[in-house]
């Protein structure tokens, strides 16, 4: 939170505050917001709790807080599940996750820069079919990409899952960093230019730098689209030893669909959400004014 | 200034921006062709990945749909049979019905929350921030199988919503076993994430000016008429960016119905959204022609509610005047 208020963020310019409204009803107010609050957090809060009860209680007491806490939920994770341990998971995902953020801001900011700096034939057709992949169902792509990822012999590796943040696929984040980009001085590459940097000079010491705020709530979002990421890995990684921890998280129940160590899955569905809520307190500014300038500039 | 959307009939950005000064000064251009280039050379990524990943495959996706295919034969080539045969299929029709309730129920009750909890926070200042920070957290975590296991533990017999459900004299003992009941889980998990529609809801508010209501209330316009005739008229364009980005996304919702329901899409096929009854064929029983013609299906669904979104704008949607 601190860094994000030391430097710029995408939406320094909706962030001019508004004349007070009256203060009455002000406690209304904050009465409305804290029972929202309230139900929105209930879920979170309950999570932590039940990690700290006995499996039998999980689902029956009502105690938000256990009058016995135990430990056993999260000891029992050392032990891992079905042999492998819960450490690979995380390794896995963090691999996944990692990879998908750097071919990303690789990918979609030399993307956007052409989008946004090079005037060169046929952008608005290719800036048309871009805005227009954004609306597109995932899923008409699925059937064919797993055939082709399988002729290739890419099946239960992480390719398949990664190919595409590196052809810059993720056109969400393009648009984001084509905005971003599009609000920079242009003085400043023209002086470059006039002091002869080309292209490539001009994207990397330049423009970069300066869409740092853009870089990040794409990286970020990145990850988190990556370690959430359920439907891909599901359909792609066949071997338990490769499974992120989504997967890993669905080995807690039989084949009959029951979780045999309740417990377990719950104290493990608490570590996996972690890195999710750790990177959202740390970043929540840029996140938040990311998610809002997707829908304000045009 | 104009919802991201508006931007596939505009042109792109910084096209209107006066040629460069470089030019203007010295009369030299820089070459057209190595222009031309060099776009290519910074594009090339995005092309590879749309003709390989994106064009290629929805051609593909389009052939398979006609065809017999398991992965291993020869696709061969049957006509419509898959959509005739998808079109007979009880199961099918059962997606569709899950899929059309959960759209049409989650998304206005999801949009309705995002903008009244928006008009909230624009009210005040203090704490807007922690709210629509602690607000939003939902949307980053919502996707996830640890929520989808929190959500199920919630909705079984003998939880929390059950037990206060049960207070009330209303005994349906747990949502998730219960198949009248169990998509309202799903819809409430979508509702739970009413933050990321909020946040931009909340930006928007912010760009109506303030002598509008000002104006307005001198003219003894009550909460109502303002909200009527200034805020939805100002908002509007970031109303249908959220109308059409949820319905679509909606429309695709897997992992949560996967997770909430064990993986069985059950009980009695009640959570069977769209998506899991496509990976069902396509991924379990290896039907990928059957699966192809299915996303199709999909795909034309999402294309008619876009073109309808767009075609309802031009009567409900007001952008600035001289806008960007």
């Amino acid at each position: 939170m601190s860094a994000a208020t030391t430097e710029p963020t995408l939406a320094t310019r909706a962030e001019q505050p508004l004349p007070s409204r009256r203060r009455t009803g002000s406690l209304g107010w904050h009465l409305g917001a804290l029972l929202i609050l309230a139900v929105i957090l209930y879920p979170v809060v309950w999570v932590i709790g039940a990690s700290f009860k006995p499996s039998k209680d999980i689902i029956n007491s009502l105690q938000l807080v256990p009058s016995h806490p135990i430990l056993s939920n999260f000891k029992g994770l050392a032990d891992g599940i079905a042999d492998i341990s819960i450490w690979t998971f995380f390794q896995n995902s963090l691999f996944y996750a990692v990879g998908a953020v750097v071919g990303v801001l690789i990918s979609c900011s030399l993307t956007a820069y052409a989008f946004a700096r090079i005037r060169f034939a046929g952008r608005n057709l290719l800036f048309s079919l871009m805005i227009g992949t954004l609306l597109l169902p995932y899923h008409v792509l699925l059937i064919p990409q797993y055939v082709m990822f399988q002729k290739l012999g890419w099946i239960n590796t992480y390719t398949p899952l990664l190919i595409g943040k590196y052809l810059a696929t993720e056109a969400f984040f393009v648009f984001l960093m084509v905005q971003f980009m599009r609000n920079l001085p242009r003085e400043l590459d023209e002086a470059a230019r006039l002091d002869g940097c080309g292209h490539f000079r001009i994207y990397w010491s330049i423009v970069l730098p300066l869409c740092r705020p853009a870089l990040i709530t794409s990286a970020i979002f990145t990850f988190i689209n990556a370690w959430n990421d359920f439907m891909g890995p599901l359909i792609y990684l066949n071997e338990p030893g490769k499974y992120t921890v989504s997967l890993g998280l669905m080995m807690f129940r039989d084949s009959d669909g029951v979780a045999a160590n309740y417990g377990g899955m719950i104290a493990m569905s608490l570590v996996a959400l972690l890195p999710v809520l750790l990177f959202f307190l740390a970043f929540q500014r840029y996140l938040i004014d990311g998610m809002a300038t997707s829908g304000l500039k045009g | 200034m104009g919802p991201a959307v508006t931007l596939v009939k505009d042109s792109p950005p910084a096209a209107r921006k006066p040629r460069s000064a470089v030019s203007a000064t010295t009369g030299r251009r820089p070459g057209r062709r190595r222009e031309n280039l060099a776009g290519y050379l910074f594009m090339s990524p995005w092309i590879a990945g749309f003709l390989l990943l994106t064009a290629g495959p929805m051609a593909a996706s389009l052939y398979f749909a006609f065809t017999d295919y398991n992965l291993f034969n020869t696709p061969k080539w049957v006509g419509f049979d898959n959509f005739t045969k998808m079109f007979h299929d009880p199961r099918w029709q059962k997606s569709v019905e899950v899929t059309a309730k959960y759209v049409v129920i989650g998304t206005p009750l999801k949009l309705l929350l995002a903008l009244g909890v928006a008009m909230l926070l624009a009210q005040s200042r203090r704490g807007q921030a922690f709210y629509r920070a602690a607000f939003y957290a939902p949307s980053l975590i919502g996707a996830s199988v640890s929520v989808g296991f929190v959500w199920r533990s919630l909705f079984s017999d003998g939880a929390i919503v059950d037990r206060t459900q049960s207070v009330f004299g209303w005994h349906v003992g747990g949502w998730v076993g219960n198949a009248d009941w169990v998509l309202y889980c799903l819809v409430a998990l979508t509702v739970w994430q009413f933050g990321a529609p909020m946040v931009i809801f909340l930006a928007g508010l912010k760009q109506v000016p303030r002598e509008l209501y000002e104006a307005a209330e001198m003219d003894g316009a009550g909460p109502l008429r303002r909200f009527w005739n200034i805020t939805l008229p100002m908002i509007s364009p970031v109303l249908f960016f959220n109308v059409l980005l949820e319905t679509i996304h909606s429309f695709q919702i897997f992992g949560s119905a996967y997770v909430v329901s064990n993986g069985t899409c059950g009980p009695a096929d009640a959570t069977l959204v769209y998506t899991c009854y496509l990976y069902e064929q396509g991924f379990k029983n290896a039907q990928m022609g059957f699966a192809a013609a299915m996303a199709w299906m999909l795909l034309l669904a999402v294309a008619l509610v876009t073109a309808v979104l767009f075609w309802s704008q031009k009567k409900w949607v007001h952008y600035e005047e001289g806008a960007r």
